[in-house]
Formats: structure tokens, C-alpha cells, sequence
């Protein structure tokens, strides 16, 4: 009990970027890793839009989509899981805004850049997760993906979800003194990108302006990936071009939300 | 440990307004000094720590905490300070224990190293039980106790504490403040100390050193006892009937030692409220010379100053309503409008 025992600290001068953003990760980890069960909240939302959206697009757009609905849908759930799940994860840095956990870890020597890279990363985690979740649950529904491509989708989302979740950090650095800002910029941001990116109806039948204004939309081209790879096109142009807006996606997320981080203590 | 050279933070609002909220700062903290600085909300206590702590970089003015510029080496300040805040340090979905080992690795010590650490951090402040919960389910003291934990995982040689104690009940103020007593004898050297508080108790009971703030700048410096004995004095409040009330004060004000004396008219008798350097030693003369003028003194207070006396004496204001004006009929007690001049010479 004497606090006289305490075992000596050994502080270690040098510092590794690679390092710190580890401990920030394996923090941002740890409770999702203890409590597994929380990412299934998560799929229930994607789970609504496969059973009560999927058999109304079946009926009314099946003929239009040509071959098998489920590989056309299933792909764009999987980036609407990814969209919603990681453009939210701000609100977890708000908590710890509001508390003193970022304050905390602002005082301490910890590289900055590394508390904003550590936490993207860990997005990664829900992202994979969930994904293999409703390809296993949509197996016995007839879905049969080209192996391959669902693994090489399910990381190229992986790398999406990075960057909308950087975005998200970025969001709510940027609007910490008001702090509704948050859902208002959120979900006004949310939903147009859902629909210019041809995930629940194809973008071929609107008009002409909604197809000029989804080519500047990254997650059309990750939705029209998704769907060239589940076919087993892995290696054509339409999947380049979901990786180069994926990779755009996170290299511009983890710009902005570094940059964020950086500034966040004022 | 701390030296601080007219150090100012000016927070821009609008393009027109501008808070001026450190006007010129200049301090020295000994090493193992235990500091309380004191005063009302919106004083500057929290902002003259932020950029202690490199949280906010100065407006103008230079600080060197643990022998860093905290503009030049930030990462050093960092290194060497353990920081306390305001609001909680732990996460609330994160365990008691890894808040701890996580805190540990952040200041470079390796995994086991950083669980040995926790594990005896957790003794320390009384967490064992506590260890493989989430933060959330925490009590408020258990709470603070583990910010502290968090604060001082690296062992710093020194340690600011923002409102330590806010939102506590007596009893947890009281087993939190053993615990960070206890934490700084057991360090190999003496610890130094530096906290905010508002609780004017607080300050008076734990910090050798009390560093009063009014309006972003020092206004006294000393210790509590010598604080109290110079600028404010002991209280000695007689009571007599309304007639004889303005003869008393008047005789009480050429008593020796007699700073000012207020009169009170109260349900059926007057108080006469004089501060006198030597409270104990002053009331035989004035019940002596009351008696020999003819005055039927009733009944006698002596009062040992506070540090809201302090405040009071320095500001013209209270601490604990900082917007009142206790100023009674008669008071020699500066208005607040003219303390300017006053805080200058203290400063």
C-alpha cells in the first residue's frame, strides 16, 4: 500500500511516429476488441436496406440492371455501411472534446499528426468486419461473389473508410465550439453523396446533369468498383479508378484532419 | 521549475473586441514548491496554465517550465509535466487499468514496465477494485483519482492540477488531496505543485504558497498566513445599542492597529466591524476605552481573516460572489473602480 514502492519510470527520449500512432490505435481498439457485439449495431442499418430495399429493386429495376441483382446491390451496401459507419466516428472525438481525454493527450508528448492517423486506422476495423458480415449473411440469399474481388472490395473500402473517418475527425476539430455543427454539416454532406454515387438506384436512367455531377462523387467510382470486382473484373479500369478514389479519399482525409489535429488545441 | 516573464494571452472574439485574459504575468516557482493559484472565475488561473502546459502558445512574454521555453521546446515541457485538467482524462468505454498501461507507453516506457506502473498507481489512489471496470461506471471521486493516476504515470517533477477538486464532496476533496500529498512525499524528490482552485479552503489548507489572480494579472503573492496577516487582518465585531454606535467607530478608529471599521445597523443593536492587525491583542484596549467613554459594548466577535478577506481587502470584492459589493455604510474598503493603482504595487 506504501506509495513508496512505486516501480522507477523509465522515460525513453526518442520518439517514432510509427509508434504513437500504434498506442493511439491500440487505445481506439481496445474497446471495440472487448466488446465485439457493438459492431453489430452497425449492420442493421444495412441489413434494412438488403431485405425491405433489395426485393423492391429485384421487382422494379432487375430488368434494367441485367444479371443478378444481389451482385449489383450488395457492393453498395457494403460502401453505404462503410459511408455511415465511419462519417460518424467524429462524435466519438467530440466526447472526447468535451471531456478532458483529448486534452489529456495534447499535454503529453504524443505526435500529434499520429492522434489523428492512429484513429483512422482503427476505422479500418469496423469497416472489414462488417462487410464480411453481410456477405456471410447474404450467402445463403444466392449471393456469389467472385472471391477475389469481394476480398480485394472489402480493402479497398477498408482505405475509404480511412478517409471519410478523417473527415469526419476533421469535421468535428473544425466545429468543437459548436458542436451541433457536427450532424448538421454531416448529414447535409451525407445523403447527396449517397445518391450521386448510383448506390440504390443506377445512375444511368437520371438525367444528364446528376451523371456530370456524380464523375467528381469518389464513392460512385468505389460503388462501380465494388460491382466490376464482385463479377470477377478485378483487373479492369473501372476498379482502377475505385482505387485512385479510394486512395484520393484517404490521402485528402488524412491531409485535413492532420492538419486539424495540429490546430486543435486553441 | 517555473519562470514566467510578462507573460500575456489576448483571445480575439470578434474583429473588434478583444480579451485581454494575462496581462502580464511574472512568476517563479522553486522546485518542490506547492502553489495554489487563487482566484475568480475568468481571472486567467486557467489560461496562465494552458500555456504553461504548451495547450495555448503566449500572446507576448516568455515561460520556462522544467527548464524549457514552452514555445521553443514544446516536446520537452511535455515530457516532464504531468497535467491534471479539468474535465475527465479517462475514456469512458476504456478500463480503469488501461487508461493507465496506455498513459505509461505514451511517455515511452515499455508494456511491462507501463503494467507495473498502472499496477502500482492503482494501489496508490485506492483503484485495485476499481482496475478492470469501464471509466464510465466510475464514481466522481473514483474519477478524479484516476486523472491523477493518469497524471502522474511518468513521475513528473511536476504536476499542474486545474480545479482539482471541483464538484467533489468534502469527503472526497479531503481523501483526493491525502492521496496527492501522499503521491509527492513518496516521489524521490519533493514534487513540485501548481493548482487553480476557486475553493478558497483549499488553498488555505494544502499550498504553502498562495499566488492571488484578479483580472489576468498577480495581485499577491505570499504565503496564506502572511497573505492574511498583511492585507487583511483580523475582524473584531462589537456590538452595541444604534446611539452609541458612531462614537464607538470613531474611538475604534484611533485605536492602534485599526484598519478600517464599517458599521452595521442590525435588529435592534449596531455592529461596529473593525480589521485590526492584532485581533486578540486589540479588544481588551477597545473594551477599555468603550468603558471609560461610556459605551455598553454587548457582546464581542474576533474573527481570523480568510483568504476571501484577502480578496476582499485587495479587490473590494468577494471571491465567493465576485459580482457583490460588500461594501457597508462607512467602509473604508476601496471601491472596485479604484483598485487599479493598488493591484500595480502589488503586482
Amino acid at each position: 500500500m506504501s506509495a513508496a514502492t512505486l516501480t522507477p519510470a523509465r522515460v525513453l527520449p526518442r520518439r517514432s511516429f510509427l509508434r504513437d500512432t500504434r498506442i493511439v490505435l491500440f487505445r481506439e481498439l481496445q474497446p471495440v476488441v472487448r466488446d465485439p457485439f457493438s459492431l453489430v449495431f452497425g449492420l442493421v442499418q444495412p441489413l434494412v436496406f438488403l431485405g425491405l430495399f433489395g426485393p423492391l429493386l429485384a421487382g422494379s429495376a432487375g430488368g434494367t440492371l441485367g444479371g443478378d441483382v444481389w451482385l449489383w446491390f450488395v457492393p453498395a451496401v457494403l460502401a453505404m455501411t462503410t459511408l455511415f459507419g465511419t462519417s460518424v466516428t467524429g462524435s466519438n472525438l467530440q466526447i472526447d472534446l468535451s471531456s478532458g481525454v483529448h486534452e489529456r493527450m495534447l499535454v503529453t508528448p504524443l505526435s500529434r499528426p499520429a492522434q489523428l492517423v492512429g484513429r483512422a486506422l482503427k476505422e479500418m476495423v469496423p469497416v472489414v468486419v462488417q462487410s464480411a458480415i453481410v456477405l456471410v449473411v447474404m450467402l445463403p440469399f444466392g449471393l456469389r461473389p467472385d472471391p477475389l474481388g469481394a476480398a480485394l472490395t472489402l480493402a479497398q473500402l477498408a482505405v475509404l473508410g480511412i478517409g471519410v473517418g478523417s473527415l469526419s475527425y476533421a469535421l468535428a476539430l473544425a466545429v468543437r465550439k459548436q458542436e451541433w455543427m457536427f450532424w448538421v454539416v454531416q448529414q447535409t454532406v451525407l445523403f447527396p453523396v449517397m445518391l450521386l454515387s448510383g448506390m440504390l438506384l443506377p445512375l444511368e436512367t437520371g438525367p444528364a446533369w446528376m451523371r456530370a455531377v456524380s464523375s467528381v462523387n469518389p464513392l460512385r467510382y468505389v460503388v462501380d468498383s465494388g460491382r466490376a470486382a464482385f463479377t470477377g473484373d478485378v483487373l479492369s479500369s473501372t476498379v482502377a479508378w475505385g482505387w485512385v478514389a479510394a486512395l484520393a479519399t484517404a490521402l485528402v482525409g488524412l491531409t485535413v484532419g492532420v492538419r486539424a489535429m495540429v490546430r486543435s488545441a486553441d | 521549475m517555473i519562470r514566467t516573464r510578462a507573460l500575456t494571452k489576448d483571445f480575439e472574439v470578434s474583429r473588434t473586441r478583444t480579451v485581454h485574459a494575462v496581462r502580464g504575468i511574472s512568476l517563479d516557482v522553486a522546485p518542490g514548491e506547492l502553489v495554489a493559484v487563487l482566484g475568480p472565475n475568468g481571472a486567467g488561473k486557467t489560461t496562465t496554465l494552458r500555456m504553461l502546459t504548451t495547450l495555448v502558445p503566449p500572446t507576448s512574454g516568455t515561460a520556462e517550465v522544467a527548464g524549457y521555453d514552452v514555445v521553443a521546446r514544446p516536446d520537452a515541457v511535455r515530457a516532464a509535466i504531468g497535467y491534471v485538467g479539468q474535465g475527465g482524462a479517462g475514456g469512458a468505454s476504456q478500463l480503469v487499468r488501461d487508461e493507465l498501461v496506455t498513459q505509461g507507453e505514451i511517455y515511452g516506457l515499455d508494456r511491462r514496465t507501463a503494467r507495473g506502473r498502472a499496477g502500482d498507481l492503482l494501489e496508490a489512489l485506492d483503484l485495485t477494485e476499481q482496475a478492470d471496470r469501464k471509466v464510465e461506471s466510475l464514481s466522481g471521486g473514483q474519477k478524479r483519482r484516476l486523472d491523477v493516476a493518469i497524471g502522474l504515470v511518468h513521475e513528473p517533477s511536476l504536476l499542474f492540477l486545474d480545479e482539482p477538486s471541483t464538484g467533489l464532496d468534502p469527503h472526497n476533496r479531503a481523501n483526493l488531496w491525502d492521496h496527492i500529498l501522499r503521491m509527492r512525499t513518496a516521489a524521490a524528490q519533493p514534487m513540485t505543485i501548481v493548482l487553480t482552485t476557486h475553493y478558497l479552503d483549499e488553498a488555505d489548507t494544502f499550498a504553502e504558497r498562495v499566488i492571488v489572480v484578479d483580472h489576468g494579472r498577480v495581485i499577491a503573492d505570499d504565503t496564506a498566513d502572511a497573505l492574511k496577516a498583511e492585507l487583511a487582518g483580523d475582524l473584531v465585531t462589537l456590538r452595541v445599542g444604534h446611539q452609541d454606535a458612531a462614537a464607538l467607530a470613531a474611538l475604534a478608529e484611533r485605536a492602534p492597529g485599526t484598519r478600517t471599521v464599517r458599521v452595521e445597523a442590525g435588529a435592534g443593536q449596531s455592529a461596529v466591524a473593525i480589521r485590526t492587525a492584532d485581533g486578540p491583542g486589540a479588544t481588551p484596549g477597545l473594551l477599555r476605552a468603550a468603558d471609560a467613554a461610556g459605551l455598553a459594548v454587548s457582546r464581542v466577535d474576533v474573527a481570523r481573516p480568510t483568504l476571501d478577506d484577502v480578496f476582499l481587502g485587495l479587490t473590494g470584492r468577494s471571491l465567493r460572489e465576485t459580482a457583490a459589493t460588500p461594501d457597508g455604510p462607512g467602509a473604508r474598503v476601496e471601491p472596485a473602480g479604484t483598485t487599479t493603482e493598488k493591484k500595480e504595487v502589488l503586482a
